[in-house]
Formats: structure tokens, C-alpha cells, sequence
């Protein structure tokens, strides 16, 4: 496995350890997903790197994070595997739209990186990051949370068995602990 | 702003649009395009929305770029494209060439009591679409200009989008299937086969 020096400031046990947006997108590979849509978080940036710099999937930004569902269920109705890279407070932005993959029982991929959590400087993030599992949870979303960079490649492997096996919406909640508080500095 | 009154009545315009789709994916946009587009002959490739305003677009670029082969065409109406402009932009990023977005625009939220959408004062969502970077993108008054207009909107490298003005005129509603697994499945089935849909 890859190793990569995370330069921000993470809790003690990831600082320096396994470079776990590399893990995600291998298993997003293993899984043969093909759509990726993001709005992007700075605690996603080197997995949108390594998406757009694969051939074998589709980079796809969004202006706002449900248009995202509603890629994954027309990519899914043609046959395509999607996956939904947004932070915490994009989740609020979803919720009618997944009540519409809730209906179609649509798979639903969807690795949430956490704001306004672990040693977070800006409290208009706390709000909706407090509110995130939830209102995930009240439309139908199974939640599954990881909080250590060494779990987030099988906590993703095996929400996204559940997703496309089941065809269930799983959201993988990746803590500010592992992602690093943003520095204002 | 450059304002006409619509004289194109809606159910009429989508069964001509529909009447030569060939083997094209369909998605409806939630309330009359999804009533229309059932009027205008039932198929298990229409893909009818009942919910999930704003949507219609983007489910339409997810299923353009998986089956890039097919022609896909979204008809939905002003209200609800209203509510996901941002797709237009989203879908101009990616320019899949077999995608044409087609609003059936009465100027008015139809279910709710005909209150006047943003375009009934003149937004215009071509010029919208146009700027956005749609390869090909009008506005259609008439049923001449209509008929211009199918070639395009089936065989034109997308993305293409044609918002057509009809009047507020209202159809007997013919109401397709409505449960969720049962529209996907039976689009899934007929799409990808048995073995794909539900393996």
C-alpha cells in the first residue's frame, strides 16, 4: 500500500500513516464504478485527483450535491455503478432527492467527509454536521461512520457491497479526525 | 425581455416529438410531462417521475453517459427544470452527445395552481442552456418550428435543449405506473435484459 505524509493537522494516530483516498479509489475500481459526481471538500481533493487522472471512470462536478442522486439513478437505470463525493454539509442539500432514491430503491453510494466535528475553527459548520446522521437517517440513508484512516478502505468496500448488492443509499461518514481540521491560517 | 403568447398545446407537441423517438430512453419530469409523455403511448423505456423535483435532467446525463449508444431525452416542465438549473450547467461540463433536454413550458406551476414560474416573466431558458454550453439550444412558438426541431432533438450531437412554449390549457390526466420498483425494473428489464436488470 501506497504511503503518503498527510500535511495537515489530523488526530495523532493518522498523522503520517496510510493514505486512505488511494484506498477509496481501489475499491471503487474493484467495484467497477464509473460515475463518480462530487462537489468538491478539500478532504476529497486527492481522491477527485486520482478520478480524473482514471480512465476507466467519469469525473462529474456538480453545482450542488443532490443533482448527484439523481446522476446515480439514471446512471444505475442504464447500467452504470456512481459514486457521490460531497462533505457534511452538502448532505442537508440532498434530502427530497434521496426520498426519490428511498422510492426507487436506487443503489446509492455516497462518502460524506466530515466538517464542523473534530477540532473544527469555523461554527457555521457545526450545525449541519451535528444534523447530518440525523436527517441521513430519517430519509432512509444507512449510515455507517470511520474514524480511523487504516478503516476507510473497507468501511467503503463494504458499503458499497450493501449499496449495489442491496440496492440500498449507504453513506460512509469519513471523520474530521481522519480528514483534518481546515487550518485558518 | 422578448415575450409571445404560447399557442402549442402541450399534450399535442409531446406525442409529435415521442412519435418518431425510435428507441430512445425517456425520462418525464414529475406532474403534466410525466401525464403527457404517458398520453403519448406507454413504454417500459419511459422512465416516468412522480417526485424528486429538480432531478429530471441529471437522471437523464447519468443515463446518457452509461448508454452513450441510446438516445436519451428528458421532457420535463419550466417548474421543475426551474428547480435544478444548475444541471444545465453540470450537463454542458460533461456534453453527452446523446442527450436533448426538451421543457414543456406553460409558464406556470401546473399542480399547484397555475402560479406563474420565472419564465412567465421572461427568464429564458435557452438563452440559459445556450450560455451554459449546450451545442444546440432554442425556443419553440409554433408548430412549424416544432417540426424543425425534431431532427435535432433526436439526432443532433448533444447536448441539445429545446424549450417549447405551450399554452395552459389542460389535458385529462393519464396517470402510468407509479410505484418506484416497478418503473425501474421494468426500465432496467427492458434496457439492459433480464440477466443485467436483476442479477
Amino acid at each position: 500500500m501506497q504511503k503518503k505524509v498527510e500535511k495537515r493537522e489530523t488526530g495523532s494516530e493518522s498523522v503520517s500513516s496510510i493514505s486512505w483516498p488511494e484506498d477509496i479509489h481501489r475499491v471503487l475500481r474493484e467495484m467497477n464504478v464509473r460515475q463518480v459526481g462530487y462537489v468538491p471538500d478539500s478532504g476529497h481533493a486527492r481522491l477527485i485527483h486520482l478520478v480524473r487522472a482514471d480512465r476507466s471512470m467519469r469525473a462529474i462536478p456538480l453545482t450542488t450535491e443532490e443533482e448527484g442522486v439523481a446522476l446515480a439513478a439514471g446512471a444505475w437505470l442504464g447500467g452504470e455503478r456512481s459514486v457521490l463525493l460531497m462533505q457534511s454539509s452538502g448532505a442537508g442539500n440532498c434530502i427530497n432527492m434521496l426520498g426519490m432514491a428511498n422510492e426507487l430503491r436506487v443503489p446509492l453510494l455516497a462518502l460524506v467527509t466530515m466538517r464542523g466535528q473534530w477540532g473544527e475553527f469555523n461554527p457555521w459548520q457545526v450545525p449541519m454536521s451535528q444534523a447530518t446522521v440525523p436527517s441521513l437517517e430519517a430519509i432512509g440513508v444507512v449510515v455507517q461512520a470511520v474514524d480511523r484512516a487504516a478503516e476507510v478502505g473497507e468501511t467503503v468496500a463494504a458499503a458499497a457491497r450493501l449499496a449495489f448488492n442491496t440496492c440500498r443509499m449507504v453513506a460512509v461518514l469519513i471523520s474530521q479526525r481522519i480528514v483534518g481540521a481546515k487550518q485558518f491560517k | 425581455m422578448r415575450h409571445k403568447n404560447p399557442t402549442l398545446d402541450r399534450r399535442k407537441a409531446v406525442a409529435v416529438i415521442l412519435g418518431r423517438r425510435g428507441d430512445a430512453l425517456v425520462v418525464a419530469g414529475l406532474g403534466a410531462p410525466t401525464w403527457d409523455t404517458a398520453a403519448a403511448g406507454d413504454s417500459p423505456l419511459n422512465f416516468y417521475t412522480w417526485g424528486g423535483m429538480g432531478g429530471a435532467a441529471m437522471i437523464g446525463l447519468g443515463l446518457a453517459l452509461a448508454q452513450p449508444a441510446r438516445r436519451v431525452l428528458v421532457i420535463t416542465g419550466d417548474g421543475e427544470l426551474l428547480m435544478g438549473l444548475g444541471s444545465l450547467a453540470t450537463i454542458a461540463v460533461q456534453k453527452p452527445r446523446n442527450l436533448a433536454v426538451i421543457v414543456m413550458d406553460n409558464e406556470r406551476y401546473g399542480e399547484t395552481g397555475m402560479q406563474d414560474t420565472h419564465t412567465r416573466f421572461g427568464v429564458d431558458l435557452a438563452g440559459i442552456a445556450r450560455s451554459a454550453g449546450f451545442r444546440a439550444a432554442g425556443t419553440v412558438y409554433s408548430a412549424a418550428q416544432l417540426k424543425s426541431w425534431i431532427p435535432r432533438l433526436h439526432k443532433q450531437a448533444g447536448p441539445v435543449f429545446c424549450d417549447v412554449k405551450v399554452t395552459t390549457q389542460v389535458a385529462p390526466m393519464v396517470l402510468p405506473a407509479r410505484d418506484g420498483p416497478t418503473l425501474r425494473n421494468r426500465f432496467r428489464e427492458a434496457l439492459l435484459g433480464p440477466v443485467e436488470a436483476f442479477k
